[in-house]
């Protein structure tokens, strides 16, 4: 992430001539050297703190997916571990179903960011760079479908999913993550791409080229941190997501990572362990996408801020 | 206009509208019915808004849902301003404290849930830690009891939510012309002063972002509330999309299920209305 170096270089110069004014070159009045380290250390313990606080539940959940039932049972789950093993995470991986459920997720995952990134980079392409009627009132319906409360939805989608004759499966649900997160996308991409100045598509329909090929050579390539952006916050949104997947599926083997821990969680009751194993399971994958792409996914959540 | 341009905005738009729009005027309609599943749906008027008067839970899971929205809407949006003041600095190892506070905000709600249920048990790091404070006294089985387990489900929320919230303020923050500051600075005022003259005013934008997803999110609150506690006990942690998922899909009555549906769509209206506003400004300039 990248800091606010403006701002803070104020904060911590020493008010130099060239800043404070030409008057204010007199010798410094701040306080000594030791006032500043005080405040460094100030702020590094307030800091830490709130980081010790905040991660603490992850280091705990990682220390409890290592201990034996044993262990727990005798001490409690949240007493010091009196044990190391890696036995929680087979229980849950093979025995708990976690494994089925984590490549049901991928399946659902990939093919909808894959979608639903496509078909919004195609209509926020169009209604940005084409003077199409109605426009914004299109953008704003897209917008607005994808604001609309869940709820409203569940019940007609997990009809229409059983009419399809998809209902229980996959399918479904990537129909309903495409069809309920595209307006987001078109949105947050449209205000990416009506940047991008008209000079440059002008020049490529000089050059020859036909609308598909402006889409493909020219602007999506020009779309690239948006919708690096967008990959790096949907994977996250679609993989985590729990409502959608217990509409419109019911087959313990068909579901992604999400419900399942859901599942694990009655499965084994009181076996903190085996929960613990699970949902480090089921948070590795969003955690290794957000170490990979920090930057972009970061810069993905503020996309959804429009100013 | 090419036809392939055409069709670039009317596929997404059929498949959003095959899979939202349509689904949410049945939605409103089914809200108008009293439904089975099974049988033909058959149509009560405002039957059902007129039932959510005399229903308890309903209640209960109303006044829930505006307590979610102010204490973790409020308290999110405090926290994540104050962390993200702290942590607007250049300063060494800035970027750890940061990853540190925004890391639960790529963990789903119900791993999320899961971390915390462990903390909470009888046996659990809370009680334990009460007990070597001296507090034993505050032991608690947190989500078992009905004057508790709400706001034990609102914590794990929080936590997850704080470094979202600090994102967008870094952000907003971040967009401030230091300009502002050395004016004030030279003109006397004090941090106090250049915080609710400058930043609180500068941040106006960001603050009705934050709004709307604060509102949006604590509508949507599901997830957290499934896995913990599923809104009990005795319906003390229901919020109204937890009451509307039971209705529909345990109890089957998918009529009533969806006229809380239309409940919470209208609770959530004007924030859409007011987003769509502005959005609508944004794609004019």
């Amino acid at each position: 992430m990248t800091a606010t170096h403006a701002t803070t270089d104020l904060k911590d110069a020493e008010g130099p001539a060239g800043r404070a004014g030409p008057a204010k070159v007199v010798a410094p009045h701040r306080p000594a050297p030791s006032g500043r380290a005080l405040r460094t250390a100030g702020f590094h313990l307030s800091a830490g703190l709130l980081s010790a606080l905040w991660l603490l539940p992850i280091a705990l959940v990682l220390v409890t997916s290592t201990r034996t039932f044993d262990d727990i049972a005798a001490h409690g789950v949240g007493s010091r571990p009196h044990s190391f093993t890696f036995d929680s995470f087979r229980q849950a991986w093979v025995d708990g179903g976690q494994q089925r459920a984590l490549i049901n997720s991928m399946l659902v995952t990939i093919p909808t960011v894959l979608l639903s990134l496509g078909l919004a980079s195609m209509a926020a392409f169009a209604l940005s760079r084409y003077d199409l009627p109605f426009r914004r009132v299109l953008l704003l319906l897209m917008l607005g479908g994808n604001l609309l409360p869940p709820q409203i939805l569940l019940i007609p989608v997990s009809k229409l999913s059983e009419l399809l004759g998809i209902y229980d499966q996959l399918y479904a649900l990537i129909g309903v993550q495409v069809g309920f997160g595209v307006g987001f996308y078109v949105f947050v991409l449209h205000g990416f791409m009506r940047a991008i100045p008209g000079e440059i598509q002008q020049a490529a329909v000089i050059d020859g080229a036909n609308p598909w090929q402006i889409y493909w050579r020219v602007i999506l390539p020009l779309a690239r941190p948006a919708l690096a952006a967008l990959t790096a916050l949907s994977f996250t949104w679609i993989f985590n997501d729990l409502l959608w997947a217990i509409t419109v599926l019911r087959t313990d083997t068909q579901m992604p990572i999400t419900a399942s821990l859901i599942g694990l969680q009655g499965q084994y009751v009181s076996m903190w362990n085996v929960i613990a194993a699970g949902s480090v399971i089921a948070a590795a994958p969003t955690v290794a996408v957000f170490l990979r792409f920090q930057r972009h996914f970061v810069a993905g959540l503020n996309l959804g801020a429009v100013k | 206009m090419p036809p392939v341009v055409l069709a670039f905005v009317l596929v997404p738009l059929l498949v959003e509208a095959f899979w939202v729009f349509w689904p949410a005027l049945q939605g409103f309609y089914l809200s108008l019915t009293s439904w089975d599943g099974l049988s033909a749906p058959k149509f009560v008027g405002l039957g059902n808004f007129s039932e959510m008067v005399h229903d308890e839970v309903f209640r209960t899971a109303a006044i829930n849902t505006v307590l979610w929205l102010l204490l973790f809407g409020g308290l999110s949006a405090a926290l994540g301003l104050g962390a993200a003041l702290l942590l607007q600095q250049d300063r060494r190892g800035i970027g750890f404290y940061r990853a540190a506070l925004f890391l639960p905000v790529v963990f789903s709600l119900v791993a999320t849930a899961l971390v915390w249920q462990a903390m909470y048990q009888p046996d659990g790091l809370i009680n334990n830690v009460l007990g070597a404070i001296g507090l034993g006294g505050w032991k608690h089985a947190w989500l078992a009891d009905q004057d508790t387990a709400f706001y034990a489900v609102i914590v794990p929320a929080l936590w997850r939510q704080v470094g979202y919230v600090m994102v967008l303020y870094l952000a907003g923050l971040k967009g401030i012309d230091p300009v502002l500051y050395e004016a004030a600075k030279v003109d006397g005022a004090t941090r106090l002063q250049q915080f609710r003259h400058i930043t609180l005013p500068q941040l106006r934008s960001v603050n009705a972002v934050v709004l709307s997803v604060i509102v949006i999110d604590s509508l949507r609150s599901f997830d957290v509330v499934w896995a913990l506690t599923r809104g009990g006990p005795y319906h003390s942690s229901e919020l109204l999309s937890t009451y509307m998922y039971s209705t529909a899909f345990q109890s089957l009555r998918l009529g009533y299920g969806s006229a809380l549906a239309v409940v919470i769509f209208v609770l959530a209206f004007g924030v859409i209305a007011s987003y769509l506003v502005r959005a609508f400004r944004e794609a004019d300039s």
